[in-house]
């Protein structure tokens, strides 16, 4: 065990060491340079640029550069080439904002994953399965900026609140419980959005797990004993069934900072993703190599934690 | 030989089975019909959009989606143009069919132009990844135990910093170190031949990793960056072209298939077939082409399909934040972008592009879940 961890952990690092070189000479390499973004500004004169290029080191070669970034970014002293703040108290602001879309995400998606996956087990063929699995592949199908802007038609018009941003501007002071509504009503739509393709797909495997399970002897020999059905598939089945998604509570991890950037832009909710895709757009290359590297940070401790809980739940298993 | 020998008709015995391959695959997909449907509705998106290139491009197109009528914007679909209209602005059709945008474009005109890019996109795109992945499965299954030697990686390394000096615009030193990259992996190949166990050279041949650790911990490397946000990223820093957008969408999404081709040629290795073949003196790439990949493709078909859903929907995304196909050309996803500021005056913008995108996404999902079914052997013999 101490030994898996050891070596998973080396092997982690030299993956995250090319990781890093890979973004960066991505950024690097291509064309056009985050000093001329805007050449038509008259404030960006020659000297300017100049003095601009020296500040973030843009005028020494590349590994140089790889050097400083990456010292920076250990030592915390990273900014922002837009407007000199330290990057990683923004990046960690908009990480609380995208928390909260992540965590409500996440809990819809694995507490009705479950039920609608088991129940189409169960009841394998019959209309409530075949419903849920074409229902399933239209959310699989369904482009997520469109789906967002037919339920926000639908919410808008139903209910009458709003739903854009994280709360409603200018609602002065108002009692906390008014507050706490509102804010659900904000973070409700979104996450609901970035859970459907999860559940679509979770309550897929899941069905198909199940499926798997009922077929063994173990359950045969259970009904044959005179189990009631309900301990059948609750007990027997069900419990064989779950295995492999203990492993999949560490792939979840990196779901705080992929996808989530369409949605975010839709809702104009300050997280993350919406501020990789901005800084990508000004060019702000510290913020992208910062997040990029937090994504690559989140994936290898996402494998790490589901290679640990796989030995964890399975004895069988010795990695 | 072999073969001609195989195709006699001294196969006609008992042991021939009753229904070929094919014809039981097929059954077994017709009953499907969820699927069925799916590949009917592919074959007619096929269809639209071959017309759709045909008849929207040129200097004198039939449907032209370029036009301007600002008198005409924002008409609901089925409308008839109005009398005052020149004669040259009337649409062929004699209506609009879907409606007109907020320039007074005719959107079918539009929506045919950007069927084209929706496909192109999806096949080029998955059919770059396959082809990396065939590639780099491959090499991985088939010559993974080989192990990459210290010469190797001297020329390697002679060879990415020759282009890397190339890519900031040293050209001589550049070439240069190409070239000696190039001779060097000559010359090490011929010494290795004449003089393989001589003193000091021993050095050269250490045996670091093998190629199969190495193309795995590169495909664990590329799954570490979150795949839209690096394709985000590229297709904002390079210039915005269709092309440009194919090759990125195809170069992020090859590891899934090199992981199944590898695993696929793994245990294809080590069957009867392939030893017959070894002994039998068949080449190494004849026994990869024409025993191993086909009898490796079809789990690569089937994710290919569902990559061809996911490479629409990326491309639509990527239009929809207005990174993709540069205007006036029109895509699904920037159509629908530009009608969401209409949402409530001109809803068709939004939907039809949207349930449009959602009809051949959920057709090549439907018919990729078939193809698996089909192909899966445990139903075949099932039934």
């Amino acid at each position: 065990m101490l030994s898996f961890i050891a070596r998973s952990g080396v092997q982690k690092i030299i993956t995250l060491f090319f990781v890093s070189v890979i973004s960066f000479l991505v950024i690097h390499l291509a064309p056009g340079e985050p000093s001329q973004v805007n050449p038509l500004n008259p404030k960006f004169t020659p000297e300017m640029v100049e003095r601009f290029r020296k500040q973030f080191h843009l005028d020494q070669p590349l590994h140089i550069q790889y050097g400083y970034f990456y010292r920076d970014l250990f030592t915390g002293k990273t900014v922002s080439w837009k407007d000199h703040e330290p990057v990683l108290k923004k990046v960690w602001d908009r990480f609380k904002n995208s928390f909260w879309l992540f965590l409500v995400g996440t809990v819809l998606t694995w507490t009705l994953a479950f039920p609608i996956g088991i129940r189409s087990a169960i009841f394998r063929g019959g209309p409530y399965d075949r419903g849920v699995t074409f229902l399933s592949y239209f959310l699989i199908s369904i482009p997520g900026f469109f789906f967002a802007y037919i339920l926000i038609i639908l919410v808008v018009n139903a209910f009458h609140v709003p739903v854009i941003g994280m709360e409603t501007f200018g609602l002065g002071r108002i009692p906390w419980y008014r507050d706490l509504m509102d804010r659900t009503w904000h973070l409700l739509l979104p996450s609901l959005l970035g859970a459907t393709g999860g559940i679509a797909v979770l309550s897929r495997y899941v069905r198909s797990q199940m499926l798997e399970v009922e077929n063994q002897d173990y359950v045969r020999t259970a009904r044959a004993k005179g189990v009631p059905e309900e301990q059948v598939h609750y007990k027997h089945a069900l419990r064989n069934a779950l295995l492999p998604f203990v492993t999949m509570f560490g792939l979840i991890l990196p779901g705080l900072i992929g996808g989530s950037v369409i949605i975010e832009s839709i809702f104009s909710w300050p997280g993350m993703g919406r501020m990789a895709y901005e800084a990508i757009l000004a060019r702000d290359y510290p913020i992208v190599l910062t997040e990029n590297f937090i994504a690559a940070v989140l994936v290898l401790i996402g494998t790490f934690v589901s290679d640990v809980l796989y030995m964890v739940v399975d004895p069988r298993i010795r990695l | 030989m072999i073969e001609m020998e195989m195709d006699k008709p001294s196969m006609e015995s008992p042991l021939v089975p009753r229904e070929s391959r094919w014809h039981g695959f097929w059954r077994l997909f017709r009953r499907n019909k969820l699927s069925f449907l799916g590949l009917v509705i592919f074959i007619l998106f096929f269809f639209t959009a071959v017309a759709g290139l045909v008849l929207t491009s040129g200097s004198n197109p039939f449907f032209d989606p370029a036009m301007v009528r600002l008198e005409e914007k924002l008409r609901p679909p089925l409308s008839a143009p109005r009398e005052s209209l020149s004669s040259q602005a009337v649409p062929r059709l004699g209506l609009y069919l879907l409606g007109t945008d907020e320039l007074g474009r005719d959107v079918f005109a539009r929506m045919m132009q950007g069927a084209w890019v929706s496909l192109t996109v999806g096949f080029v795109a998955v059919g770059i990844a396959v082809l990396v992945g065939i590639l780099l499965g491959g090499v991985s299954g088939y010559y993974g135990q080989n192990a990459v030697t210290a010469d190797h990686l001297i020329t390697a390394a002679l060879i990415i910093i020759g282009m890397g000096l190339l890519a900031a615009k040293a050209m001589t030193s550049g070439v240069l170190l190409l070239i000696i990259g190039g001779l060097s992996s000559i010359f090490f190949q011929g010494w290795k031949k004449r003089r393989a166990d001589a003193g000091w050279t021993k050095i050269l041949w250490i045996r670091t990793i093998s190629i199969d650790t190495l193309i795995m911990r590169f495909v664990d490397i590329m799954l570490c960056f979150p795949s839209f946000f690096l394709i985000l990223t590229v297709v904002a820093l390079l210039p915005a072209s269709i092309y440009n957008i194919m090759i990125i969408i195809g170069l992020t999404s090859w590891m899934g298939t090199t992981r199944f081709v590898r695993a696929e040629f793994l245990s294809l290795r080590e069957q009867d077939f392939v030893t017959a073949a070894h002994a039998l003196g068949v080449s190494s790439g004849r026994i990869i082409f024409r025993h191993m990949i086909p009898n490796a493709i079809a789990p690569v078909l089937v994710s290919a399909t569902i990559g061809i859903a996911s490479a629409i929907l990326t491309e639509a995304g990527l239009s929809f934040l207005g990174l993709g196909v540069p205007p006036p050309h029109a895509t699904w996803g920037n159509i629908l972008s530009d009608g969401k500021n209409y949402i409530f005056d001109a809803p068709w913008l939004t939907f039809i592009p949207g349930i449009a995108i959602l009809i051949v996404v959920l057709s090549f999902n439907l018919f990729g879940e078939g193809l698996r079914d089909a192909m899966n052997p445990r139903l075949r013999e099932r039934s």
